[in-house]
Protein backbone atom coordinates (compact mmCIF):
# COMPACT_ATOMS: atom_id res chain seq x y z
CA UNK A 1 0.00 0.00 0.00
CA UNK A 2 2.93 2.63 1.12
CA UNK A 3 4.85 1.65 -2.22
CA UNK A 4 1.69 2.25 -4.04
CA UNK A 5 1.35 5.48 -2.51
CA UNK A 6 4.60 6.62 -3.13
CA UNK A 7 5.24 5.93 -6.51
CA UNK A 8 1.93 7.59 -7.34
CA UNK A 9 3.71 10.85 -5.58
CA UNK A 10 6.51 10.27 -7.98
CA UNK A 11 4.57 9.98 -11.32
CA UNK A 12 2.74 13.17 -10.24
CA UNK A 13 5.48 15.66 -11.33
CA UNK A 14 2.72 17.57 -12.55
CA UNK A 15 1.99 18.80 -9.10
CA UNK A 16 5.24 18.14 -7.35
CA UNK A 17 7.40 20.60 -9.55
CA UNK A 18 4.99 23.82 -9.54
CA UNK A 19 4.89 22.88 -5.40
CA UNK A 20 8.59 23.03 -4.33
CA UNK A 21 8.72 26.50 -6.26
CA UNK A 22 6.48 27.49 -3.79
CA UNK A 23 8.76 26.47 -0.90
CA UNK A 24 9.20 29.54 0.73
CA UNK A 25 5.47 30.52 1.21
CA UNK A 26 4.08 26.80 2.16
CA UNK A 27 7.09 25.47 4.57
CA UNK A 28 8.90 28.31 5.37
CA UNK A 29 6.49 30.08 7.62
CA UNK A 30 6.05 27.07 9.72
CA UNK A 31 9.49 25.54 9.99
CA UNK A 32 11.06 28.77 11.19
CA UNK A 33 8.87 29.11 13.78
CA UNK A 34 9.31 25.28 14.66
CA UNK A 35 13.12 26.51 15.12
CA UNK A 36 12.67 29.21 17.02
CA UNK A 37 10.20 27.80 19.14
CA UNK A 38 11.01 24.20 19.12
CA UNK A 39 14.43 23.24 17.37
CA UNK A 40 16.63 26.03 18.47
CA UNK A 41 15.57 25.95 22.41
CA UNK A 42 15.60 22.00 22.35
CA UNK A 43 19.49 21.98 21.08
CA UNK A 44 20.51 24.55 23.59
CA UNK A 45 19.13 23.14 26.27
CA UNK A 46 21.14 19.51 25.80
CA UNK A 47 24.04 22.13 25.64
CA UNK A 48 23.12 24.00 28.67
CA UNK A 49 22.61 20.50 30.56
CA UNK A 50 26.49 20.02 30.26
CA UNK A 51 27.27 23.84 31.38
CA UNK A 52 27.02 25.64 34.56
CA UNK A 53 24.82 28.96 33.78
CA UNK A 54 22.76 31.61 35.77
CA UNK A 55 21.72 33.04 31.72
CA UNK A 56 22.20 31.55 28.69
CA UNK A 57 24.81 34.07 27.66
CA UNK A 58 27.48 33.24 30.19
CA UNK A 59 27.71 29.15 30.47
CA UNK A 60 31.01 27.22 30.72
CA UNK A 61 30.85 23.64 30.04
CA UNK A 62 31.55 21.47 32.97
CA UNK A 63 30.90 18.03 31.84
CA UNK A 64 28.49 15.46 33.70
CA UNK A 65 28.36 17.11 36.53
CA UNK A 66 24.71 18.33 36.25
CA UNK A 67 23.75 15.19 36.00
CA UNK A 68 25.58 13.71 38.80
CA UNK A 69 23.82 16.31 41.38
CA UNK A 70 20.69 15.47 39.50
CA UNK A 71 20.97 11.88 40.17
CA UNK A 72 22.20 12.27 43.74
CA UNK A 73 19.34 15.20 44.54
CA UNK A 74 17.13 13.85 47.49
CA UNK A 75 14.06 16.01 45.84
CA UNK A 76 14.31 14.92 42.45
CA UNK A 77 14.52 11.61 43.70
CA UNK A 78 11.52 11.95 45.38
CA UNK A 79 9.35 13.17 42.83
CA UNK A 80 10.35 10.73 40.75
CA UNK A 81 9.22 7.63 43.28
CA UNK A 82 6.29 10.24 43.93
CA UNK A 83 5.24 10.85 40.31
CA UNK A 84 5.76 6.99 39.61
CA UNK A 85 2.72 6.26 42.40
CA UNK A 86 0.43 8.45 41.82
CA UNK A 87 1.03 7.32 37.94
CA UNK A 88 -0.01 3.82 38.35
CA UNK A 89 -2.58 4.78 40.83
CA UNK A 90 -4.69 7.21 38.95
CA UNK A 91 -3.78 4.42 35.67
CA UNK A 92 -5.50 2.30 37.26
CA UNK A 93 -8.96 4.10 38.78
CA UNK A 94 -9.24 6.38 35.33
CA UNK A 95 -8.81 3.30 32.92
CA UNK A 96 -11.37 1.13 35.05
CA UNK A 97 -14.26 3.90 36.22
CA UNK A 98 -13.65 4.65 32.52
CA UNK A 99 -14.38 1.78 31.09
CA UNK A 100 -17.32 0.67 33.43
CA UNK A 101 -18.90 3.88 32.22
CA UNK A 102 -18.32 3.84 28.68
CA UNK A 103 -19.64 -0.29 28.99
CA UNK A 104 -22.75 1.10 30.94
CA UNK A 105 -23.51 3.66 28.15
CA UNK A 106 -23.03 1.91 24.99
CA UNK A 107 -26.30 -0.29 26.39
CA UNK A 108 -28.69 1.78 24.87
CA UNK A 109 -29.84 3.22 28.24
CA UNK A 110 -32.10 6.12 28.60
CA UNK A 111 -30.60 9.53 28.50
CA UNK A 112 -26.74 8.52 27.33
CA UNK A 113 -25.92 11.00 25.67
CA UNK A 114 -26.42 13.30 28.24
CA UNK A 115 -24.66 11.43 30.64
CA UNK A 116 -21.67 11.67 28.15
CA UNK A 117 -21.93 15.63 28.09
CA UNK A 118 -21.71 15.81 31.82
CA UNK A 119 -18.72 13.22 31.70
CA UNK A 120 -16.53 14.83 29.41
CA UNK A 121 -17.28 18.82 30.35
CA UNK A 122 -14.45 18.17 33.00
CA UNK A 123 -12.04 18.04 30.34
CA UNK A 124 -12.11 21.44 28.74
CA UNK A 125 -11.67 23.24 32.41
CA UNK A 126 -7.36 23.99 32.28
CA UNK A 127 -5.43 22.69 35.25
CA UNK A 128 -4.66 25.96 37.25
CA UNK A 129 -8.46 26.95 37.42
CA UNK A 130 -9.22 22.63 38.21
CA UNK A 131 -6.75 22.93 40.55
CA UNK A 132 -8.23 25.98 42.30
CA UNK A 133 -12.14 24.57 42.31
CA UNK A 134 -10.79 21.79 44.10
CA UNK A 135 -8.66 23.16 47.21
CA UNK A 136 -11.43 25.63 47.76
CA UNK A 137 -13.79 21.99 48.07
CA UNK A 138 -11.54 19.95 49.64
CA UNK A 139 -10.68 22.81 52.20
CA UNK A 140 -14.38 22.95 52.30
CA UNK A 141 -14.58 19.40 53.85
CA UNK A 142 -11.05 18.97 55.70
CA UNK A 143 -12.05 22.65 57.33
CA UNK A 144 -14.71 21.21 59.66
CA UNK A 145 -11.91 18.46 60.84
CA UNK A 146 -10.35 21.51 61.64
CA UNK A 147 -7.53 20.33 58.91
CA UNK A 148 -6.37 21.27 55.17
CA UNK A 149 -4.90 19.77 51.89
CA UNK A 150 -1.90 21.74 52.46
CA UNK A 151 -1.18 20.56 55.79
CA UNK A 152 -1.19 16.40 55.03
CA UNK A 153 0.83 14.61 52.27
CA UNK A 154 -1.60 12.17 51.62
CA UNK A 155 -4.79 14.27 51.53
CA UNK A 156 -2.39 16.70 48.48
CA UNK A 157 -2.00 12.81 47.21
CA UNK A 158 -5.79 11.61 46.61
CA UNK A 159 -6.89 15.24 46.57
CA UNK A 160 -5.23 14.94 43.02
CA UNK A 161 -6.07 11.57 42.55
CA UNK A 162 -9.61 12.63 42.45
CA UNK A 163 -8.96 15.46 40.32
CA UNK A 164 -7.77 13.72 38.12
CA UNK A 165 -9.93 11.33 37.84
CA UNK A 166 -12.94 13.58 37.79
CA UNK A 167 -10.94 15.17 34.45
CA UNK A 168 -9.90 12.60 32.67
CA UNK A 169 -12.88 9.60 32.91
CA UNK A 170 -14.41 11.45 29.95
CA UNK A 171 -11.88 11.64 28.20
CA UNK A 172 -11.06 8.29 28.16
CA UNK A 173 -14.45 7.56 28.24
CA UNK A 174 -15.39 8.86 25.01
CA UNK A 175 -12.04 6.32 23.49
CA UNK A 176 -13.34 3.38 25.21
CA UNK A 177 -17.22 4.15 23.65
CA UNK A 178 -15.60 4.44 20.29
CA UNK A 179 -13.71 1.13 20.67
CA UNK A 180 -16.66 -0.79 22.24
CA UNK A 181 -18.80 0.60 19.38
CA UNK A 182 -16.77 -0.90 16.88
CA UNK A 183 -16.79 -4.48 18.29
CA UNK A 184 -19.28 -6.40 15.91
CA UNK A 185 -22.64 -6.76 17.14
CA UNK A 186 -22.95 -10.42 15.72
CA UNK A 187 -19.56 -11.55 17.77
CA UNK A 188 -21.59 -10.78 20.78
CA UNK A 189 -24.72 -12.03 19.83
CA UNK A 190 -22.81 -15.25 18.79
CA UNK A 191 -21.69 -15.58 22.11
CA UNK A 192 -24.93 -14.95 23.73
CA UNK A 193 -26.49 -17.88 21.72
CA UNK A 194 -23.34 -20.10 23.01
CA UNK A 195 -24.54 -19.83 26.39
CA UNK A 196 -22.06 -17.16 27.72
CA UNK A 197 -23.40 -15.15 30.63
CA UNK A 198 -23.00 -10.85 30.44
CA UNK A 199 -19.80 -11.19 32.09
CA UNK A 200 -18.74 -13.74 30.19
CA UNK A 201 -19.34 -12.24 27.31
CA UNK A 202 -17.86 -9.28 28.77
CA UNK A 203 -14.50 -11.00 29.67
CA UNK A 204 -13.82 -12.83 26.13
CA UNK A 205 -15.47 -11.06 23.79
CA UNK A 206 -15.67 -7.00 24.09
CA UNK A 207 -12.18 -6.67 26.58
CA UNK A 208 -9.79 -8.93 24.41
CA UNK A 209 -11.61 -6.75 20.88
CA UNK A 210 -11.08 -3.30 22.31
CA UNK A 211 -7.50 -4.06 23.40
CA UNK A 212 -6.02 -1.50 21.00
CA UNK A 213 -8.26 1.42 23.27
CA UNK A 214 -7.23 -0.04 26.36
CA UNK A 215 -3.18 0.36 24.84
CA UNK A 216 -3.88 4.26 24.09
CA UNK A 217 -5.74 5.02 27.42
CA UNK A 218 -3.27 3.46 29.41
CA UNK A 219 -0.40 5.04 27.91
CA UNK A 220 -2.33 8.59 27.76
CA UNK A 221 -3.05 8.53 31.10
CA UNK A 222 0.54 7.02 32.15
CA UNK A 223 2.20 10.30 30.33
CA UNK A 224 -0.07 12.42 31.66
CA UNK A 225 0.73 11.74 34.90
CA UNK A 226 4.29 12.04 34.24
CA UNK A 227 3.75 15.34 32.58
CA UNK A 228 1.63 16.72 34.78
CA UNK A 229 1.97 20.05 36.51
CA UNK A 230 -0.67 22.86 36.31
CA UNK A 231 -3.07 20.41 38.68
CA UNK A 232 -0.56 19.86 41.06
CA UNK A 233 0.92 23.61 40.96
CA UNK A 234 -2.50 24.70 41.45
CA UNK A 235 -4.03 22.13 43.70
CA UNK A 236 -1.06 21.70 46.92
CA UNK A 237 2.29 23.33 44.91
CA UNK A 238 4.32 20.81 46.99
CA UNK A 239 2.98 21.34 50.37
CA UNK A 240 3.13 20.22 52.94
CA UNK A 241 7.35 20.30 53.57
CA UNK A 242 9.63 18.01 55.07
CA UNK A 243 12.41 19.41 56.82
CA UNK A 244 15.75 16.92 57.09
CA UNK A 245 18.59 17.15 58.85
CA UNK A 246 20.85 18.00 56.52
CA UNK A 247 19.29 21.08 55.29
CA UNK A 248 17.72 19.60 52.53
CA UNK A 249 13.86 20.53 51.95
CA UNK A 250 11.72 18.09 50.74
CA UNK A 251 8.18 18.85 48.93
CA UNK A 252 6.11 16.15 49.80
CA UNK A 253 3.73 16.56 47.09
CA UNK A 254 5.80 17.89 44.27
CA UNK A 255 5.38 15.79 41.13
CA UNK A 256 8.71 15.66 38.55
CA UNK A 257 7.86 18.32 36.05
CA UNK A 258 7.06 20.90 39.19
CA UNK A 259 10.63 19.83 40.55
CA UNK A 260 12.56 21.05 37.45
CA UNK A 261 10.38 24.07 37.62
CA UNK A 262 11.46 24.54 41.44
CA UNK A 263 14.65 24.14 40.52
CA UNK A 264 15.17 26.18 37.65
CA UNK A 265 13.22 29.19 39.08
CA UNK A 266 14.32 28.79 42.95
CA UNK A 267 16.16 31.14 44.77
CA UNK A 268 19.10 29.07 44.15
CA UNK A 269 20.10 30.06 40.85
CA UNK A 270 23.48 28.56 40.65
CA UNK A 271 20.91 25.36 40.41
CA UNK A 272 19.98 26.25 36.79
CA UNK A 273 22.76 23.85 35.07
CA UNK A 274 21.32 20.73 37.54
CA UNK A 275 17.56 21.78 36.69
CA UNK A 276 18.32 21.51 32.59
CA UNK A 277 20.04 18.13 33.42
CA UNK A 278 16.67 17.06 35.38
CA UNK A 279 14.53 17.79 32.31
CA UNK A 280 16.52 16.05 30.18
CA UNK A 281 16.53 13.09 32.05
CA UNK A 282 12.63 14.33 32.36
CA UNK A 283 12.39 14.38 28.57
CA UNK A 284 14.42 11.01 28.22
CA UNK A 285 11.80 9.00 30.67
CA UNK A 286 8.80 10.61 28.88
CA UNK A 287 10.04 9.62 25.43
CA UNK A 288 10.83 6.20 26.44
CA UNK A 289 6.98 5.96 27.40
CA UNK A 290 5.93 7.73 24.08
CA UNK A 291 7.95 5.34 22.23
CA UNK A 292 6.63 1.78 23.73
CA UNK A 293 3.30 3.26 23.10
CA UNK A 294 4.01 3.64 19.42
CA UNK A 295 5.15 0.22 19.12
CA UNK A 296 2.50 -1.36 21.19
CA UNK A 297 -0.12 0.57 19.09
CA UNK A 298 1.18 -0.15 15.47
CA UNK A 299 1.50 -3.82 16.93
CA UNK A 300 -2.21 -4.53 17.79
CA UNK A 301 -2.99 -3.03 14.64
CA UNK A 302 -1.28 -5.71 12.50
CA UNK A 303 -2.74 -8.25 14.69
CA UNK A 304 -6.60 -6.95 13.62
CA UNK B 1 -30.31 -6.83 29.21
CA UNK B 2 -33.78 -6.43 31.14
CA UNK B 3 -35.67 -2.96 30.91
CA UNK B 4 -35.99 -2.60 34.89
CA UNK B 5 -32.09 -2.97 34.52
CA UNK B 6 -31.92 -0.10 32.48
CA UNK B 7 -34.15 1.66 34.09
CA UNK B 8 -31.73 1.13 37.13
CA UNK B 9 -28.90 1.97 35.24
CA UNK B 10 -30.24 5.20 33.88
CA UNK B 11 -31.22 6.07 37.87
CA UNK B 12 -27.46 5.73 38.72
CA UNK B 13 -26.40 7.43 36.32
CA UNK B 14 -28.64 10.28 36.63
CA UNK B 15 -27.09 10.33 40.42
CA UNK B 16 -23.58 10.45 39.58
CA UNK B 17 -24.05 12.89 37.03
CA UNK B 18 -25.23 15.31 39.24
CA UNK B 19 -22.48 14.48 41.75
CA UNK B 20 -20.36 15.17 38.58
CA UNK B 21 -21.26 18.60 37.44
CA UNK B 22 -21.66 19.52 41.57
CA UNK B 23 -17.91 21.04 41.46
CA UNK B 24 -19.05 23.86 39.00
CA UNK B 25 -22.46 24.62 40.34
CA UNK B 26 -20.27 25.08 44.06
CA UNK B 27 -18.07 27.16 42.65
CA UNK B 28 -21.48 29.08 40.99
CA UNK B 29 -23.03 29.58 44.31
CA UNK B 30 -19.94 30.78 46.21
CA UNK B 31 -19.37 33.26 44.01
CA UNK B 32 -22.44 35.06 45.22
CA UNK B 33 -21.13 34.70 48.58
CA UNK B 34 -19.35 37.03 51.38
CA UNK B 35 -15.85 35.96 51.90
CA UNK B 36 -16.46 34.38 55.06
CA UNK B 37 -19.00 32.61 53.80
CA UNK B 38 -16.95 30.82 51.31
CA UNK B 39 -14.51 29.13 53.89
CA UNK B 40 -17.11 28.34 56.75
CA UNK B 41 -19.88 26.92 55.19
CA UNK B 42 -18.89 26.40 51.56
CA UNK B 43 -21.83 23.93 50.59
CA UNK B 44 -24.50 25.83 51.83
CA UNK B 45 -26.51 27.98 49.56
CA UNK B 46 -26.49 31.52 50.16
CA UNK B 47 -29.08 33.49 51.95
CA UNK B 48 -29.42 35.90 54.10
CA UNK B 49 -26.22 37.39 55.61
CA UNK B 50 -23.88 35.67 53.15
CA UNK B 51 -25.89 36.58 49.84
CA UNK B 52 -24.16 39.41 48.35
CA UNK B 53 -25.33 39.09 44.58
CA UNK B 54 -23.21 40.23 42.02
CA UNK B 55 -21.00 42.57 44.12
CA UNK B 56 -18.05 39.97 44.09
CA UNK B 57 -18.51 40.11 40.20
CA UNK B 58 -17.71 43.50 40.13
CA UNK B 59 -15.13 43.73 43.24
CA UNK B 60 -13.69 40.71 41.13
CA UNK B 61 -13.23 42.73 37.49
CA UNK B 62 -11.84 45.55 39.17
CA UNK B 63 -9.37 44.80 42.13
CA UNK B 64 -5.58 44.94 41.74
CA UNK B 65 -3.44 47.23 39.60
CA UNK B 66 -4.44 44.52 36.71
CA UNK B 67 -8.16 44.36 35.49
CA UNK B 68 -9.45 40.68 35.23
CA UNK B 69 -11.23 41.88 31.49
CA UNK B 70 -7.52 42.88 30.17
CA UNK B 71 -6.49 39.06 31.13
CA UNK B 72 -9.86 37.60 29.32
CA UNK B 73 -8.87 39.98 26.49
CA UNK B 74 -5.13 39.00 26.37
CA UNK B 75 -6.48 35.57 26.61
CA UNK B 76 -9.00 35.85 23.49
CA UNK B 77 -5.85 37.55 21.32
CA UNK B 78 -3.48 35.03 22.18
CA UNK B 79 -6.04 31.99 21.35
CA UNK B 80 -7.47 33.10 18.24
CA UNK B 81 -4.49 34.21 16.70
CA UNK B 82 -2.62 31.45 17.73
CA UNK B 83 -4.75 28.64 16.22
CA UNK B 84 -6.11 30.51 12.92
CA UNK B 85 -1.88 31.01 12.31
CA UNK B 86 -1.27 27.16 13.21
CA UNK B 87 -4.34 26.36 11.47
CA UNK B 88 -3.11 28.28 8.23
CA UNK B 89 0.90 27.42 8.27
CA UNK B 90 0.42 23.61 9.61
CA UNK B 91 -2.19 22.62 6.87
CA UNK B 92 0.06 24.72 3.67
CA UNK B 93 3.13 22.93 5.35
CA UNK B 94 1.53 19.72 5.24
CA UNK B 95 0.49 19.65 2.00
CA UNK B 96 4.15 20.25 1.16
CA UNK B 97 5.37 17.73 3.20
CA UNK B 98 2.58 15.36 1.26
CA UNK B 99 3.19 15.79 -2.01
CA UNK B 100 6.27 17.38 -2.60
CA UNK B 101 8.25 14.00 -0.66
CA UNK B 102 11.78 15.61 -1.04
CA UNK B 103 14.55 14.56 2.12
CA UNK B 104 14.63 17.71 3.48
CA UNK B 105 10.55 17.74 3.58
CA UNK B 106 10.78 14.15 5.49
CA UNK B 107 13.23 15.56 7.41
CA UNK B 108 11.00 18.53 8.66
CA UNK B 109 7.86 16.02 8.95
CA UNK B 110 9.93 13.32 11.45
CA UNK B 111 11.43 16.63 13.19
CA UNK B 112 7.70 17.55 13.74
CA UNK B 113 6.64 13.90 14.88
CA UNK B 114 9.72 13.67 17.24
CA UNK B 115 8.76 16.96 19.03
CA UNK B 116 5.48 15.77 19.86
CA UNK B 117 6.98 13.21 22.73
CA UNK B 118 9.36 16.17 23.73
CA UNK B 119 7.66 17.45 27.34
CA UNK B 120 7.51 21.40 27.87
CA UNK B 121 10.26 21.38 30.39
CA UNK B 122 12.56 20.41 28.24
CA UNK B 123 12.57 23.76 26.43
CA UNK B 124 11.35 25.85 28.66
CA UNK B 125 14.15 27.96 30.00
CA UNK B 126 15.84 28.70 26.80
CA UNK B 127 12.60 28.97 24.93
CA UNK B 128 11.42 31.65 27.24
CA UNK B 129 15.35 33.16 26.69
CA UNK B 130 14.91 32.96 22.85
CA UNK B 131 11.65 34.28 22.64
CA UNK B 132 12.48 37.27 25.46
CA UNK B 133 15.45 38.22 22.59
CA UNK B 134 13.42 37.82 19.46
CA UNK B 135 10.36 40.44 21.00
CA UNK B 136 8.18 37.72 21.05
CA UNK B 137 6.74 38.37 24.49
CA UNK B 138 3.62 40.18 23.89
CA UNK B 139 -0.24 38.72 23.00
CA UNK B 140 0.23 39.42 19.10
CA UNK B 141 3.52 38.13 18.73
CA UNK B 142 3.58 35.10 21.15
CA UNK B 143 1.11 33.10 18.62
CA UNK B 144 4.72 32.09 16.81
CA UNK B 145 6.05 30.84 19.51
CA UNK B 146 2.48 28.74 19.69
CA UNK B 147 3.34 27.57 16.60
CA UNK B 148 6.49 26.62 16.69
CA UNK B 149 5.73 24.57 19.71
CA UNK B 150 2.58 22.88 18.30
CA UNK B 151 3.49 22.09 14.85
CA UNK B 152 4.29 18.69 15.63
CA UNK B 153 0.62 17.81 16.18
CA UNK B 154 -0.89 19.59 13.89
CA UNK B 155 1.67 18.88 10.71
CA UNK B 156 1.13 15.31 11.77
CA UNK B 157 -2.44 14.97 11.72
CA UNK B 158 -2.89 16.92 8.05
CA UNK B 159 -0.13 15.59 6.64
CA UNK B 160 -2.18 11.65 7.45
CA UNK B 161 -5.13 13.77 6.01
CA UNK B 162 -3.63 14.76 2.86
CA UNK B 163 -2.27 11.39 2.42
CA UNK B 164 -6.05 9.94 1.53
CA UNK B 165 -6.86 12.62 -0.53
CA UNK B 166 -6.69 10.94 -4.46
CA UNK B 167 -4.25 12.22 -6.48
CA UNK B 168 -6.22 12.98 -9.04
CA UNK B 169 -8.34 15.77 -8.35
CA UNK B 170 -5.55 18.25 -7.49
CA UNK B 171 -3.99 17.15 -11.11
CA UNK B 172 -6.91 17.84 -12.59
CA UNK B 173 -6.59 21.44 -11.49
CA UNK B 174 -3.31 21.47 -12.61
CA UNK B 175 -4.34 20.76 -16.24
CA UNK B 176 -7.01 23.13 -15.95
CA UNK B 177 -4.31 25.43 -15.27
CA UNK B 178 -4.74 26.31 -11.69
CA UNK B 179 -1.31 27.11 -10.20
CA UNK B 180 -0.32 26.09 -6.50
CA UNK B 181 -1.28 28.51 -4.37
CA UNK B 182 -4.79 28.24 -5.82
CA UNK B 183 -4.98 24.49 -6.28
CA UNK B 184 -4.22 24.98 -2.34
CA UNK B 185 -6.75 27.25 -0.98
CA UNK B 186 -9.19 26.10 -4.08
CA UNK B 187 -9.04 22.65 -3.78
CA UNK B 188 -7.47 21.19 -1.15
CA UNK B 189 -8.12 23.16 2.07
CA UNK B 190 -12.12 23.04 1.58
CA UNK B 191 -11.49 18.97 1.40
CA UNK B 192 -9.54 19.15 4.69
CA UNK B 193 -12.30 20.88 6.41
CA UNK B 194 -12.75 17.70 9.00
CA UNK B 195 -9.19 17.43 10.00
CA UNK B 196 -9.12 21.82 10.27
CA UNK B 197 -12.01 21.48 12.95
CA UNK B 198 -10.20 18.59 14.89
CA UNK B 199 -6.64 19.98 14.69
CA UNK B 200 -8.40 23.96 15.69
CA UNK B 201 -10.38 21.97 18.71
CA UNK B 202 -7.20 20.54 19.98
CA UNK B 203 -5.25 23.54 19.53
CA UNK B 204 -8.15 25.93 21.28
CA UNK B 205 -8.36 23.98 24.46
CA UNK B 206 -4.39 23.95 24.74
CA UNK B 207 -3.76 27.17 24.29
CA UNK B 208 -7.03 28.88 26.13
CA UNK B 209 -5.48 26.55 29.34
CA UNK B 210 -2.18 27.08 28.86
CA UNK B 211 -0.36 28.47 31.81
CA UNK B 212 3.17 27.95 31.88
CA UNK B 213 4.33 28.93 28.42
CA UNK B 214 2.75 32.58 28.42
CA UNK B 215 3.57 32.78 32.23
CA UNK B 216 7.34 32.36 31.00
CA UNK B 217 7.30 34.12 27.86
CA UNK B 218 5.34 37.12 28.13
CA UNK B 219 6.02 40.44 29.94
CA UNK B 220 4.38 39.49 33.38
CA UNK B 221 4.25 43.37 34.10
CA UNK B 222 2.17 44.00 31.20
CA UNK B 223 0.16 41.08 30.55
CA UNK B 224 -1.35 38.28 31.90
CA UNK B 225 -4.02 35.65 30.84
CA UNK B 226 -6.96 34.13 33.04
CA UNK B 227 -4.70 31.23 34.08
CA UNK B 228 -1.78 33.21 34.91
CA UNK B 229 -4.24 35.76 36.77
CA UNK B 230 -5.80 33.39 38.58
CA UNK B 231 -2.72 31.41 39.38
CA UNK B 232 -1.61 34.97 40.94
CA UNK B 233 -4.24 35.75 43.02
CA UNK B 234 -4.07 32.42 44.70
CA UNK B 235 -0.46 33.19 45.41
CA UNK B 236 -2.23 36.31 47.94
CA UNK B 237 -3.89 33.44 49.10
CA UNK B 238 -6.05 34.97 52.29
CA UNK B 239 -5.19 38.34 51.53
CA UNK B 240 -7.92 38.34 48.63
CA UNK B 241 -12.02 38.22 48.69
CA UNK B 242 -12.37 34.09 48.23
CA UNK B 243 -16.07 35.14 47.09
CA UNK B 244 -14.21 37.34 44.61
CA UNK B 245 -12.34 34.77 43.22
CA UNK B 246 -15.05 31.99 42.81
CA UNK B 247 -16.79 34.93 40.47
CA UNK B 248 -13.60 35.11 38.27
CA UNK B 249 -13.01 31.97 37.93
CA UNK B 250 -17.16 31.67 37.02
CA UNK B 251 -16.01 33.96 34.82
CA UNK B 252 -13.75 32.01 33.09
CA UNK B 253 -15.95 28.90 32.76
CA UNK B 254 -18.45 30.58 31.17
CA UNK B 255 -17.01 31.03 27.52
CA UNK B 256 -15.66 27.24 27.81
CA UNK B 257 -19.44 26.02 28.60
CA UNK B 258 -20.54 27.90 25.93
CA UNK B 259 -18.11 26.58 23.32
CA UNK B 260 -18.45 23.11 24.71
CA UNK B 261 -22.11 22.98 24.21
CA UNK B 262 -22.39 24.75 20.88
CA UNK B 263 -19.86 22.78 19.31
CA UNK B 264 -20.26 19.33 21.53
CA UNK B 265 -19.84 16.79 18.11
CA UNK B 266 -16.53 18.25 16.99
CA UNK B 267 -14.93 18.28 20.08
CA UNK B 268 -15.71 14.67 21.31
CA UNK B 269 -14.45 14.08 17.66
CA UNK B 270 -11.74 15.90 17.90
CA UNK B 271 -10.20 14.75 20.95
CA UNK B 272 -10.57 11.38 19.46
CA UNK B 273 -8.92 12.01 16.51
CA UNK B 274 -6.07 13.35 18.50
CA UNK B 275 -5.59 10.56 20.90
CA UNK B 276 -5.57 8.04 18.33
CA UNK B 277 -2.36 9.98 16.81
CA UNK B 278 0.36 6.91 17.33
Amino acid sequence: MKLKRDAAALNSKLLRRPIQKCFILFLIPTFGAFIIGFIYPFLQGIYLSFCKFITTRNATFIGIDNYKTALTDSTFLHAFWYTALFAIVSLLLINILAFAIAYALTREIKGSNLFRTVFFMPNLIGGIVLGYIWSMIFDGVLSRYNTSILLESKYGFWGLIILMCWQQIGYMMIIYIAGIQSVPEDMIEAARIDGASGWQTLIKVVIPSVMPSITICTFLTLTNSFKLFDQNLALTGGSPFEFKSDGTIIKTTEMLALNIYNTFYGSNTAARGTAQAKAVIFFVLVATISIIQLRATRNKEVQQ
Amino acid sequence: MKKSQKRSLTIIFSIISAVYVLPILIVFMNSFKANTSVKTETFKIPTGDSFVGFANYIKGATFGNYPFLQSVGNSFIITVISVALILVCTSMAAWYIARVGSLFSKIVYYLCIFSMIVPFQMVMFTLARTADDLGLNTPVTIPIIYLGFGAGLAVFMFVGFVKSIPLEIEEAAAIDGCGPIRTFFMVVLPMLKPTLISVGVLEIMWVWNDYLLPYLVLDRTKYMTIPIHIQFLRGSYGAVDLGAIMALITISIIPIIIFYLTCQKHIIKGVAAGAVKG
